[in-house]
C-alpha cells in the first residue's frame, strides 16, 4: 500500500476511527427513546427536550475523546483517582454537608458534589488495574486485597449513609473481581457468609433505611409517603397493558401522579404509553447494547481492558435492571436514573464516556482472532 | 516459559470467557425477569391498575347547595338568596396580603372596614381556601377587575348566593342570621357526623331560625367527579350529582302582625311572645331592640360588631327567650288558680285588706296604700290586690306554689325552636339548695314565700314562659310546645311536611276553676287596671297587669345616674288572650323600665289584639301602607 493512498484513507475516517456502528446505533436508538418518552413527559417544559439534545452533543463529543484515550492511559490513572476519590469520602465523613440527614455532599468553592459518585468509576477501574498487575500470580490473597479496596469505601458510602450508591459501587467492583476469575468455591462461601451477616445489619440499619425496605415488600403501608413512588409508578406500567395508552396519552405522567417522571421514573411514563411491547423493544436494545459490550470484552487485549470492559458493561446493565426493577416495583427505590433514556446531562455524558472507553478497547482489541 | 506463559494466558482467556458467559446468562435471567413482571403487571393485573388509574384521576369536587328560603305564614319571604359578584383571595396563594389588597384597593373600592372585616374572617374561618375582601361588586368594577386579572394570582371574582333579609331589623331575633362556618361550628358538624354534607358549604346558620332550622334549610351537598393532576388542579368535569337545595321554611309568624307589633314598642326595649293557644303557634316574637342581621351575611365588620355588642340596649341579646324577669302581679291569676286547685280558698273567700301582710313582725305592703278594702278571689285579680295573694302564698307553702306552677311550665324552657332559651327560676327550697352553696343561704325562709305569691322574689321568667303559660290557661291546661316553623317545602317537588302541634301535657284542671280564673281576667279588661287600655274593644279578652322590680337582666355599664335610673324603673308586663270565649291569641309583653303594667304593656297589647283580631293598624303607624316583600328594603 503506498503511504499517499493510506493517509488519505486515515484522513477521510479520521472522524468515524474508533466508533464502533453497533454500539453507537444501540445507545443512539435508547436516546431516541429517551427523547420521545421525555416529550411526552416534560410537556409543561418543552425546553426539556432541547436541553437534552445539548446534553447528547456534549455526551458524544465525550465519548469521541473517550474512545480515543488508549486503555493504557486510562490504567495510569487508576491508582490516583481510587486514591482521590477515597479521601474525598473520607473528608465527606469528616466535613461534608448534610442534606435530608445523610452526609452525602462535600463543598467545593461554590458547588457540592458526592464523591460517592466518582468512586462507581474508580473503583472498577482500580481493580482492573490491580488484578492486570498482578496477572501471572493472581491467588486468594490478591482476591482478598481486591475485596479490601472495595469494602473501604463501599463502607464509607454505606455509612452517610447512602445505601443504594454503596450497593451500586459494591456492584462495580464485584463486577470485576467476578470476572478477574475468583474461585465459585471462595464466592459460595462469601454468599453464604454475607446472607449469615444480614440479619445483624438489619439492626444496624437506620429507620428510613428499614422502612423502605419494609416499603419495598409492602407499597401500601405507606401509600402517601415511602410507598407513592412506587405505587403509582407500578399503576403506570400495570395500566399501560399490552400496546399502551399511546404516545402523550398516558394519564398517570400528564396528572403529575408519576414523580421524578423526566428522570428516574421516566421508564414509568414510558411503559405506560408503549406497554409490553415497548418495554419489548427496550429489554431488546439493553440486551443488545450489553451483548455487544461483553463482546468486546471478550476480545480485548489486555486483562485490564476485559476487566475494564466486562465491568462497564455489567454496570449499564445493573442500572438497567435497577431502574426497571424499582419502577415496576420489585427493587427498592434508590436514586438511578434509566441508562440513556433519563433525563439528565451529567449522567448521559459518563454513560457515553463508558461507551466511548469501550469503543478504545475495541479499537485496541486482539488482533489474533481466536 | 514462554509456552507455560501462553498456555496460561489461553487457560486465563477460557476462563474469563466462562464468567462472561456466566455474566451474559445472569443478565439474561434478570432481563427475563423484568419481563415476566411487565407481563404480570401489564397483562395479568392490567385491568386492575387501569381501574386504579382511572380512580387516580378523578376526584369529587363538593357542590354546595342553595340555602332554602324562610317564609311568614302568608308566604311573605323572611330570608332569600340573591346572586352578587364578590372578590375573593385564595390566602395560601398570595405572598404578600396587606400589599396585594392595597394594590386591588386601586381597582376596586375597599374600606378600611372591609380590610377588617376580611382579617377578622382570616382568623376565624376553618380552611382559608378562598375568602371575601369586597361583596356585592359592580359591574364597571367587575369588568375592570377583569382587565387587570393577570397581576393578581390568587384574586379571584366569584359569583356566589348571598343571603338576604328583606325586612332589615324587623323579627331579626326570629330569623336570626347565617356566618361563616368557624372552626368551632365545624368541629360541632364533625362530631354530629355531618361534616361530609358541609363541604362546599361556606356559611351556617348562627342565631334565629337560621340556626335551628339549619339542617332542613342547608340542603343536601352534590358532587361532581373531575378529573384532576396530582396536585389536585381540575382539569375537566367528568359527572355531577346536582345538589338537593334546602328546604324553604314556613313560619308561623304573621311579619305584618310581627311589624306592628315591634313598630308599638318604637324605642323601647322589651319582648312579646304571642301564641296560638290551640297549637302552639308563634304568631308574633318581639325583642326590642333587634339589629340588622343583613349585616351579618358577608361577614360583620368589627365597628358595628362593637357597636352591637357594647350598647347598654344589647340588641343582640333574645330578650324573649332568654331575658328574665319577675312576673310581678301577672302571676296572681295562676295563683288564684292554685288555690282553687287545691282547696285553700274558694269563689267566696274574701278577705279585707288593710293594705299590708304582717308576717314575721314584718309588713309586706300593698302596692295601693291603704289597700282595696274587701276583697274576694275575682277581685283579687281585677283590682289586683297584693295583701291576699300575700297572705294566700303563705297558706298554701313554697313546696305547694312550686309543684302547681311547674305545670305551667314556669322555670323550664319551653322547648320553642330557638336556641340559647333560658331556663328561668321557679323559686322552691330545692331550687335555693342547688343555687347556693353557703348553707345559710340555702335555707328556704318562710318570708321569702310571702313575695313569691305576688310574683316578685326569686321569681324570674322568660317571656315565652309567660305567654306559654297564659296560652296553657286559654286552652284550658292543654300545654301546646311554641313553635315557629309551621311546614318545611321541598324547592323542587313542592312536596310540604307540616310541622304538627306537640301537646306536651294537659293539666288536669277543673273547668269551673278554670273558667272563674278566665272570668275574673275578663274582668280586669272591663272593669280592672287594664279597663282603660282596652276601653271599648269591640271582642271579649282577658288579661292581667304586672308591674315588676329590675331583677332580670343585668347591666355592665359605667355608673350614669340618669341612665341607671332610667334602667332602674319598673317593667311593665301583661299578659292576655282574646276572644275569651275561644281564644285566638294569647300573648305576654314585657316593656322594660316602663312603670305600671297598665300604663305601658297593656295599650300594647290591646294594640296589637286590634291588629290581629280586627285588622286594624294602629293610628300612627297608618300612613304608609305595608307593602309586603318589597326589593328596595334590604340594601
Amino acid at each position: 500500500m503506498e503511504l499517499g493512498q493510506l493517509q488519505l484513507r486515515r484522513a477521510a475516517l479520521r472522524l468515524g476511527d474508533g466508533i464502533d456502528g453497533t454500539l453507537l446505533a444501540t445507545a443512539l436508538a435508547l436516546v431516541g427513546v429517551g427523547l420521545v418518552t421525555l416529550y411526552s413527559a416534560s410537556y409543561d417544559a418543552p425546553a426539556r427536550v432541547s436541553g437534552q439534545l445539548l446534553n447528547l452533543t456534549i455526551a458524544l463529543a465525550a465519548m469521541w475523546i473517550a474512545a480515543r484515550v488508549p486503555p493504557e492511559t486510562l490504567m495510569r490513572f487508576a491508582l490516583p483517582a481510587y486514591a482521590i476519590g477515597l479521601a474525598l469520602l473520607v473528608a465527606v465523613a469528616l466535613f461534608g454537608d448534610v442534606v435530608n440527614g445523610a452526609r452525602r455532599w462535600l463543598h467545593v468553592g461554590v458547588t457540592r458534589f458526592q464523591p460517592s459518585e466518582m468512586m462507581k468509576l474508580a473503583l472498577p477501574l482500580m481493580l482492573a488495574w490491580y488484578f492486570h498487575r498482578n496477572e501471572s500470580t493472581l491467588r486468594l490473597r490478591d482476591f482478598g486485597v481486591g475485596a479490601l479496596l472495595l469494602a473501604v469505601p463501599v463502607l464509607l458510602i454505606a455509612k452517610q449513609p447512602d445505601l443504594g450508591t454503596a450497593a451500586l459501587v459494591a456492584a462495580a467492583g464485584f463486577y470485576v473481581i467476578f470476572l478477574a476469575g475468583i474461585g465459585w468455591r471462595v464466592l459460595v462461601t462469601l454468599a453464604v457468609l454475607s446472607a449469615a451477616s444480614l440479619l445483624p445489619l438489619w439492626g444496624l440499619l437506620h429507620d428510613y433505611q428499614r422502612r423502605r425496605f419494609l416499603t419495598l415488600l409492602d407499597p401500601t403501608q405507606d401509600p402517601l409517603g415511602a410507598g407513592y413512588h412506587t405505587i403509582q409508578s407500578t399503576i403506570a406500567v400495570g395500566s399501560g397493558g399490552i400496546v399502551g395508552k399511546g404516545w402523550l396519552q398516558g394519564t398517570q405522567a400528564h396528572l403529575e401522579f408519576i414523580p421524578e417522571r423526566q428522570t428516574d421514573f421516566i421508564f414509568a411514563v414510558f411503559s405506560e404509553e408503549f406497554g409490553l411491547i415497548g418495554n419489548c423493544l427496550l429489554l431488546a436494545l439493553y440486551a443488545l447494547l450489553v451483548g455487544r459490550g461483553l463482546m468486546i470484552a471478550a476480545h480485548a487485549a489486555s486483562f485490564f481492558s476485559r476487566l475494564l470492559a466486562g465491568a462497564v458493561t455489567l454496570m449499564f446493565f445493573t442500572y438497567a435492571f435497577v431502574n426497571m426493577g424499582m419502577v415496576s416495583g420489585i427493587l427498592p427505590v434508590v436514586g438511578v436514573p434509566l441508562p440513556f433514556v433519563s433525563y439528565g446531562g451529567t449522567a448521559l455524558a459518563t454513560l457515553f464516556v463508558g461507551v466511548g472507553i469501550l469503543m478504545s478497547i475495541h479499537r485496541h482489541r486482539r488482533l489474533v482472532p481466536t | 516459559m514462554r509456552p507455560a506463559q501462553l498456555r496460561d494466558h489461553e487457560r486465563e482467556l477460557y476462563a474469563f470467557h466462562a464468567r462472561i458467559g456466566v455474566a451474559g446468562f445472569a443478565v439474561l435471567v434478570a432481563f427475563a425477569l423484568l419481563f415476566a413482571r411487565f407481563f404480570y403487571l401489564q397483562v395479568v393485573q392490567h385491568d386492575l391498575y387501569a381501574s386504579r388509574a382511572e380512580e387516580n384521576r378523578i376526584s369529587i369536587v363538593p357542590l354546595a347547595p342553595n340555602r332554602g328560603l324562610i317564609l311568614d305564614r302568608n308566604g311573605v319571604v323572611l330570608a332569600r338568596n340573591y346572586s352578587a359578584y364578590t372578590l375573593e383571595i385564595a390566602p395560601a396563594q398570595v405572598r404578600d396580603l396587606e400589599r396585594t389588597i392595597d394594590e386591588l384597593g386601586d381597582i376596586v373600592d375597599i374600606q378600611p372596614k372591609d380590610r377588617s372585616r376580611f382579617r377578622k374572617l382570616l382568623a376565624e374561618t376553618r380552611s382559608a381556601e378562598s375568602l371575601p375582601v369586597r361583596t356585592r361588586l359592580s359591574d364597571e368594577e367587575v369588568a375592570r377587575f377583569a382587565a387587570n386579572r393577570y397581576r393578581f394570582p390568587g384574586v379571584e371574582i366569584k359569583a356566589r348566593l348571598f343571603r338576604q333579609y328583606p325586612h332589615g331589623d324587623i323579627a331579626s331575633h326570629v330569623i336570626g342570621y347565617i356566618g361563616r362556618i368557624s372552626t368551632r361550628d365545624q368541629e360541632r358538624l364533625e362530631e354530629l357526623g355531618v361534616g361530609a354534607n358541609y363541604r362546599g358549604t361556606d356559611f351556617i346558620g348562627k342565631a334565629g331560625v337560621e340556626a335551628s332550622h339549619q339542617d332542613e334549610l342547608h340542603g343536601t351537598t352534590g358532587f361532581e367527579q373531575v378529573e384532576i393532576d396530582a396536585a389536585g388542579r381540575g382539569i375537566r368535569t367528568l359527572s355531577r350529582t346536582l345538589a338537593q337545595p334546602g328546604n324553604n321554611v314556613t313560619l308561623t309568624i304573621d311579619i305584618r302582625l310581627q311589624e306592628v307589633a315591634e313598630r308599638l314598642f318604637g324605642e323601647r326595649r322589651g319582648a312579646l311572645v304571642a301564641l296560638e293557644p290551640a297549637t302552639g303557634a308563634v304568631l308574633a316574637f318581639v325583642s326590642k331592640p333587634g339589629f340588622d342581621p343583613n349585616l351579618f351575611v358577608d361577614g360583620i365588620d368589627s365597628a358595628s360588631w362593637a357597636d352591637l355588642n357594647n350598647s347598654p340596649d344589647r340588641p343582640l341579646n333574645n330578650r324573649a327567650i332568654a331575658g328574665l324577669y319577675p312576673p310581678g302581679s301577672t302571676f296572681k291569676p295562676y295563683m288564684a288558680l292554685a288555690a282553687l286547685e287545691l282547696g285553700k280558698r274558694t269563689p267566696n273567700s274574701a278577705i279585707h285588706d288593710p293594705g299590708y301582710f304582717e308576717f314575721g313582725g314584718r309588713r309586706f305592703r300593698d302596692s295601693r296604700p291603704g289597700g282595696n278594702g274587701y276583697v274576694d278571689l275575682y277581685r283579687s285579680i281585677v283590682v289586683s290586690s297584693d295583701t291576699f295573694y300575700y297572705q294566700l302564698a303563705n297558706d298554701l307553702g313554697i313546696d305547694a306554689i312550686a309543684g302547681f306552677m311547674k305545670h305551667f311550665g314556669f322555670g323550664s324552657k319551653t322547648g320553642i325552636d330557638l336556641e340559647g332559651e333560658a331556663t328561668g327560676v321557679l323559686p322552691s327550697p330545692e331550687w335555693k339548695m342547688k343555687r347556693f352553696r353557703r348553707p345559710e343561704q340555702q335555707k328556704w325562709y318562710a318570708g321569702e314565700t310571702i313575695s313569691i305569691g305576688i310574683g316578685q322574689g326569686y321569681n324570674a321568667y322568660t317571656p315565652a314562659q309567660l305567654a306559654l303559660a297564659v296560652a296553657t290557661l286559654a286552652n284550658n291546661g292543654a300545654v301546646f310546645r311554641p313553635r315557629l316553623a309551621d311546614h318545611v317545602e321541598n324547592q323542587r317537588t313542592g312536596e310540604r311536611r307540616a310541622v304538627e302541634p306537640q301537646l306536651v301535657r294537659r293539666i288536669p284542671l277543673k273547668e269551673e276553676h278554670v273558667e272563674f280564673v278566665k272570668r275574673a281576667m275578663a274582668g280586669v279588661n272591663r272593669e280592672g287596671t287594664g279597663a282603660r287600655a282596652f276601653a271599648a274593644a269591640p271582642y271579649t279578652s282577658a288579661g292581667k297587669t304586672g308591674t315588676a322590680q329590675l331583677v332580670g337582666i343585668r347591666q355592665n355599664e359605667k355608673y350614669d345616674e340618669r341612665k341607671v335610673s332610667e334602667r332602674l324603673r319598673d317593667h311593665s308586663l301583661f299578659i292576655a288572650f282574646a276572644p275569651v270565649e275561644s281564644p285566638r291569641i294569647a300573648l305576654a309583653a314585657v316593656v322594660e323600665n316602663a312603670g305600671f303594667g297598665a300604663r305601658a304593656a297593656a295599650p300594647l297589647v290591646r294594640a296589637v289584639l286590634d291588629y290581629y283580631l280586627l285588622g286594624k293598624v294602629p293610628e300612627a303607624q297608618r300612613r304608609p301602607p305595608p307593602e309586603p316583600d318589597t326589593e328596595e328594603e334590604g340594601d
